[in-house]
């Protein structure tokens, strides 16, 4: 076996480690993934949306919706590598015993970096298969979005790892959810268009991950696809690789002495 | 090196390790040979849990040479793991999962075929006599039971080597027994195994050979008897001097005693032979005196000081 190989097989036993807890509980745990969008879906989209003008040409719903797949993906996915993690990491001491056995410390974190990342393709899924009855869906190009969907899941898993690592106790996570992820979930496109707004407000934003997660989703849903989307995946992918390299040297640096 | 000594498991020379600046094992030299069963006896802060974390490929190496199965344990971490089989010190068990899942999700790191792990799993339980709280939750155990289970989970890959770090800490003395019990026939089965301990009967019962540490060295390295003929002798006389006439019972014990040593209002005399404790007792007989065979304890005691470790 190679090298390659072995580290996958080692972060696919911590996935199937992580899906075996969860299965036994995974009716309260798809009312956190699943339910709390659907309701943001239904009360923003349908409730507010009545009150709201066409945007660039589409009901407020179908602008809504794609954003709502981005945002549930970065929520899912931090939820699980923060709070999730971080109780495995310290109070169950799992990630120690895993560690005694041949997988190592970047196989756990990938391992856990890839189930949260499930989580966001579950609950992003169950929104664009409810997308499609509803006509919000324009051609087999939205089929894209779940591949999307899971890699969106994967950086801000990797983000919320990288910041399990430095956390000393749960309060910590405020800071997280407050400032990095409410501020993404709120001025990163998913409820409002950025173009139109003050200069410095769309290059703040630009500087936002999910921003760029937002762009690319509507673009897919939409079928309005531009040729700036590449430079959108770009950052998504150098974002992604450079926090996955952090999640792994920090939680490397906080286990092993 | 390994090719010409594959009965030597771990070797170290010179192993150093600090903390932030801090020395915590201070070179140190040891082997483990195949089949034994080592004890690294130590107060705490001694050292002991660096030293097997380091083999473990848990803890960097700081300096020296570590050889784990022949091999250097940098670069060579999964290898040497995957036939490691590992006891740690506090319970983690994974406590999302049921006592056979924990089994089985366990073997499953080591990459072990499910068939395979099914049949381990039930030896296993039966071997730590689990197999009716087999889908109990980890948070329905007694502190014995889980510790059984962890030694069940590190047997799952069916290792050469077994670590275990305090076995018998925080155990009642039913419960300490039982996992004795277990070690001893996994040693006579052939398992080698490297335990750290604070307890000397725990020494006493399972070792073989016993390496002392204490503030990150070795100061003393032989087998439990060895160790307590070459150090403290056969036998011991405790004298409770709490009564007036005590100062007579003291200079009978300095006069005919080998070794005398003060511990509060305790006072102890160590023989070299058993006979000459004997013949005291009677002069003694109307103080408060426990007379009784020599122990590791006595040993430790003797090389490590009664100072508290805190």
């Amino acid at each position: 076996m190679t090298v390659a190989t072995a580290r996958a097989a080692g972060a696919f036993r911590v996935w199937l480690r992580n899906y075996e807890s969860w299965k036994d509980f995974a009716v309260a745990s798809l009312v956190g993934t699943v339910a709390e969008p659907l309701l943001y879906f239904a009360a923003i989209g349908f409730g507010l949306g009545r009150f709201v003008e066409d945007i660039q040409g589409q009901p407020y719903v179908a602008f809504l919706a794609p954003g709502l797949v981005a945002a549930t993906a970065m929520n899912a996915a931090a939820f699980e590598t923060t709070f999730g993690s971080f109780t495995r990491m310290t109070e169950q001491r799992t990630y120690e015993a895993i560690v005694m056995t041949p997988i190592s410390v970047g196989e756990v974190v990938a391992g856990d970096i890839l189930w949260a990342a499930s989580k966001s393709l579950l609950g992003g899924g169950v929104i664009l298969l409810i997308m499609l009855p509803l006509g919000l869906i324009e051609g087999p190009l939205a089929l894209a979005v779940l591949p999307l969907t899971f890699a969106v899941g994967i950086m801000f898993g990797a983000l919320g790892m990288a910041y399990t690592a430095i956390a000393p106790s749960y309060t910590f996570f405020n800071y997280f959810f407050t400032l990095v992820i409410g501020v993404m979930f709120l001025f990163s496109g998913v409820f409002f268009p950025l173009e139109g707004l003050p200069g410095w407000v769309g290059w703040a934003a630009w500087l936002l991950p999910l921003t760029h997660a937002v762009i690319l989703m509507r673009g897919l849903t939409s079928g309005a696809l531009a040729p700036s989307m590449w430079i959108d995946l770009a950052w998504l992918v150098a974002f992604t690789l450079l926090v996955f390299w952090l999640a792994v040297r920090l939680i490397r640096r906080r286990l092993i002495r | 090196m390994s090719d010409t000594d594959g009965d030597v498991l771990v070797r170290a020379v010179g192993l150093v390790k600090s903390y932030g600046g801090e020395p915590v094992v201070k070179g140190i030299d040891f082997e483990v040979r195949r089949g034994e069963c080592l004890g690294f006896l130590g107060p705490n802060g001694a050292g002991k849990t660096t030293t097997i974390n380091m083999i473990c490929c848990f803890v960097s190496v700081g300096g020296g040479e570590l050889e784990v199965f022949g091999r250097p344990v940098e670069g060579h971490a999964r290898e040497i793991k995957r036939r490691l089989g590992v006891v740690s010190q506090d319970n983690n068990l994974d406590p999302d999962l049921t006592v056979i899942k924990n089994l089985l999700v366990y073997g499953r790191y080591f990459g072990i075929p499910r068939e395979r792990r099914l049949e381990r799993a039930e030896e296993l339980l039966e071997f730590v006599q689990l197999d009716e709280k087999r889908d109990s939750h980890i948070r329905q155990l007694s502190g014995g039971m889980r510790r059984r289970l962890t030694l069940a989970r590190a047997l799952i890959s069916t290792p050469e080597l077994l670590i275990l770090d305090e076995p018998s800490t925080g155990l009642d003395p039913q419960a300490r027994h039982v996992v004795w019990q277990k070690l001893r026939a996994l040693n006579r089965a052939g398992v080698t195994m490297l335990l750290t301990t604070h307890y000397m009967e725990e020494a006493a019962q399972l070792c073989d050979r016993v390496l002392i540490m204490d503030e990150g060295r070795i100061i003393a390295r032989g087998t439990p008897e060895g160790l307590i003929d070459e150090h403290i002798g056969a036998e011991v006389l405790e004298l409770y001097p709490s009564d007036p006439a005590h100062a007579g019972a003291l200079a009978l014990l300095e006069g005919a005693a080998d070794h005398v040593e003060r511990a509060g209002d305790e006072v102890f005399g160590f023989f070299r032979q058993g006979e000459r404790a004997r013949e005291l007792l009677p002069a003694l007989a109307e103080h408060h005196v426990v007379h009784r065979r020599a122990t590791l304890e006595d040993v430790f005691l003797r090389l490590t000081g009664r100072e508290l470790r805190e």
